[in-house]
């Protein structure tokens, strides 16, 4: 799922109340406002009242600035942030089928589950079920290397993502 | 206080202030009208919803009030839905009551059942679907808090027939806040953008006020006169502003836009700085956005943040309230030395009236044998129609000649139908009006084609003793799509003839109204003051106007605003 050419993505996490129907009013306002959604994660926060939002975004024809005004609009939504990827710890899961017949290529998967710190979840006669969480850009790469294989079957979570914590006490 | 769920509804409404509600009963909602007979509301019986819906907005038109609406579930939901959209896109305050099937039921396709909340979730500003009788009173509260303040809209409360049951009972309370933790529409402007807006205001040679609905909605006009007359800038008045303004004043320029006066098209396209107050950019004003107002910097005031730099960057953007930001504006330049303080703009007064001189609306003189000339019509309504009547329009030609040739010198005196273009709105929405301003004049000016979308209710006016006018001007045509077609497409009228059918007077007769028709300019007047002194039932008059006259000017779509077509007589070469 790496992203497609011509594509401004940028992160912004949503704070709504957790209330049945948020999401079709968040996934509907996107469609109705021309807005593209690249990818989408909810949950319920710490703090049961309320769920996270992660969305990616596409603002290639659109402006961010509209996209964060319109959401901002929703009677749902408390609180929006924008994320710059630059300042931001950014993390996926990625679980995929991959095609292993010969002992070679089961072989092979395996080493590649150990370099990028992946599990295997489940084993079948002539397949592997693998997982491995990290940031997009890790996951498209372990992606790209299971491809030569054949992947059977592969889902992704979409990414969700936190600022950044500030390193240097600002009061010493 | 132990009260049922249907209870709780009229409580909760009474609670809220509501004299009065559309709507029309069936299953799901059957409940809520049992307690309705002892309630001090009054419910106004509609011949079809859609009717209900756009009484609620005349009526929160003409009286600043939310207009309420009140129906059952699946076709009448659904029938509720181009009213909810028309008020969604002219902000206008209004609360919808729609009845659900019972919970244990929803999502079976029970009888009546439609997915409401969701069919609605882009025709409202907000809605809800009750889920526990508790609620009832909490929601209904805050879906009036949320119609009414910050940028105005439709909200709709979807409530399933189990919770309005006999059996479904709670105990009342009155709510003390709001239970909106996302919700804090902005109020004030910056301060700091308030006054360099005002100093942007002071060094401008070729200003416009481009003043819009937000003016009405915010019960601005006071601080726009005020504002206009401190700096000598002239002001237009978009379709959804008109009586904002007067357009006696000297400095009113009148309506801007595709069918907009010459010189308050000229002079958006002309200016080096535009004032939006309340207005919005729609394409209806800026014709091709890349050419509008090319030269123009912007200081954009609006209660959405989101209308700030959507189609046209501002150079100041004020979000806020803008009654409150014009205040804060006038007491900003007052300070920098008010009238003092406006730099020398003889030459651009020069221009305009130049303009005003050169290309007046204007429409060619009455021929002996003809049909009526829509224009005169609504200039003889005009005449003889006391200054505060509230004038409603449809959507097509007759429209725009009720906005161009009627004098609006009051703000809540015009009411149409701006963002949506909803055929059919003009005589559900002149009752509403008339409804909320009893003691008023109210003059719908309609089109042949709408009259026959919703004229049904012209019974519901009749049996309600509901005054209203309604002037039909009748061309026999969709007359603005055979405008397009006549100029654009060739002459080639593809499904724009009505012919001739129904006979109005009869059809108005067999509703409970008064009829009449006119066919020649002689009895235009004389019928007018016919009609005026009706006051127990409505009145319809069918003017016999010319087939194929012309709204002029007119900017062709997606043309600039530059090549506006003035009347042909103004042409030149
Ligand atoms: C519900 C709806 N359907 C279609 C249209 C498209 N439309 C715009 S104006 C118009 C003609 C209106 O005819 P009439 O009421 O006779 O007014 P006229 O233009 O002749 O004054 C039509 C069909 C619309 N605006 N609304
Ligand atoms: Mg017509």
């Amino acid at each position: 799922m790496s992203a497609p050419e011509n594509c401004d993505l940028h992160t912004i996490v949503v704070l709504v109340e957790n209330k049945s129907g948020v999401l079709a009013r968040i996934a509907g306002l996107f469609s109705r406002r021309g807005f593209n959604i690249e990818s989408l994660a909810v949950a319920p926060t710490d703090d049961e009242r309320f769920s996270r939002i992660t969305i990616v975004v596409d603002v290639s024809s659109t402006s961010i600035d509209q996209v964060v005004k319109q959401l901002d609009k929703l009677v749902n939504v408390l609180e929006i942030r924008e994320l710059d990827p630059a300042t931001s710890v950014e993390r996926e899961l990625l679980m995929v089928t991959v095609a292993a017949a010969t002992p070679e290529s089961r072989r092979e998967i395996i080493d590649l589950v150990q370099i990028f710190d992946a599990q295997v979840l489940n084993v079948g006669f002539k397949e592997l079920m693998v997982s491995v969480a990290g940031s997009p850009r890790r996951l498209d790469d372990f992606e790209a290397l299971l491809g030569r294989y054949g992947i059977v079957e592969m889902q992704r979570t979409g990414k969700i993502a936190l600022s950044e914590l500030v390193k240097v006490d600002p009061t010493a | 206080m132990q009260l049922n769920g249907a209870q709780a509804v009229l409580k909760a409404l009474e609670h809220e202030g509501v004299d009065t509600v559309f709507g029309m009963p069936g299953g799901a909602i059957l409940p809520v009208y049992d307690p309705l007979i002892e309630s001090s509301i009054r419910h106004i019986l509609v011949r079809h919803e859609q009717g209900a819906g756009h009484m609620a907005s005349g009526y929160a038109h003409a009286t600043g009030r939310p207009g309420v609406a009140v129906v059952t579930s699946g076709p009448a939901a659904t029938n509720m839905v181009t009213p909810l959209l028309d008020a969604y896109m002219d902000s206008i305050p209004m609360v919808c009551i729609t009845g659900q099937v019972a919970l244990p039921a929803i999502g079976t396709d029970a009888f009546q059942e439609a997915d409401t909340t969701g069919i609605t979730m882009s025709a409202t500003k907000h809605n809800y679907l009750v889920t526990d009788v508790n609620d009832i009173p909490q929601i209904i509260h805050d879906a009036f808090h949320l119609a009414t303040t910050g940028r105005p809209g439709p909200v709709l409360v979807d409530i399933p027939k189990d919770l309005v049951l006999p059996s479904a009972e709670l105990e009342w309370y009155t709510p003390t806040g709001h239970d909106l933790p996302g919700y804090n529409p902005v109020m004030d402007g910056d301060p700091a953008a308030i006054a360099q807006a005002a100093r942007m205001i002071c060094e401008a040679e070729r200003p416009v006020i481009y003043s819009g609905g937000g003016i009405l909605r915010s019960r601005a006009a006071e601080v726009l006169l005020e504002l206009a007359e401190m700096t000598g800038i002239p002001v237009v008045t978009t379709l959804m502003n008109r009586g904002g303004f007067p357009d006696d004043h000297e400095l009113c320029l009148g309506m801007p836009g595709m069918h907009g006066n010459y010189t308050a098209v000229m002079a958006m396209q002309e200016a080096d700085l535009l004032i939006a107050l309340g207005s919005r950019f729609d394409d209806r004003v800026t014709g091709d956005r890349g050419s509008f107002a090319p030269d123009a910097k912007v200081i954009h005031v609006d209660i959405d943040p989101a209308e700030l730099g959507k189609v046209r960057h501002a150079h100041v953007p004020i979000a806020g309230d803008a009654k409150s930001i014009i205040a804060g504006l006038n007491g900003a330049i007052r300070s920098l030395g008010g009238a003092e303080a406006q730099p020398d703009r003889t030459a651009w007064r020069t221009t305009l009236s130049g303009w005003q001189e050169k290309y007046p609306l204007t429409y060619e003189e009455h021929q002996p044998g003809e049909r009526l000339k829509p224009q005169a019509v609504v200039e003889q309504l005009r005449d003889n129609t006391p200054d505060d009547t509230i004038v409603v329009a449809g959507v097509g030609q007759h429209q725009m000649w009720a906005s161009q040739y009627w004098k609006f010198n009051h703000p809540y005196t015009w009411i149409n139908s701006g963002g949506l273009g909803t055929m059919g709105y003009a005589v559900p929405a002149a009752i509403g009006a008339q409804v909320g301003q009893p003691d008023r004049m109210v003059w719908a000016v309609d089109g042949d084609g709408c009259f026959q979308m919703t004229c049904q209710e012209l019974t519901t006016a009749a049996l309600e003793k509901i005054p209203v006018k309604i002037a039909i001007l009748n061309n026999s045509y969709l007359g603005m799509v055979r405008q397009w077609q006549e100029l654009f497409y060739d002459e080639r009228y593809s499904e724009t003839h009505l012919d001739t059918l129904p006979d109005f007077k009869m059809m108005a007769e067999s509703m409970g109204c008064v009829g009449f028709r006119v066919d020649s300019p002689e009895e235009v007047e004389a019928t007018i003051q016919k009609a005026n002194e009706v006051d127990d039932r409505p009145v319809v008059v069918d003017f016999r106007t010319l087939e194929d006259e012309k709204v002029y000017p007119m900017v062709p779509a997606g043309a600039s605003n530059s090549e506006l077509l003035v009347d042909p007589s103004q042409r030149e070469g």
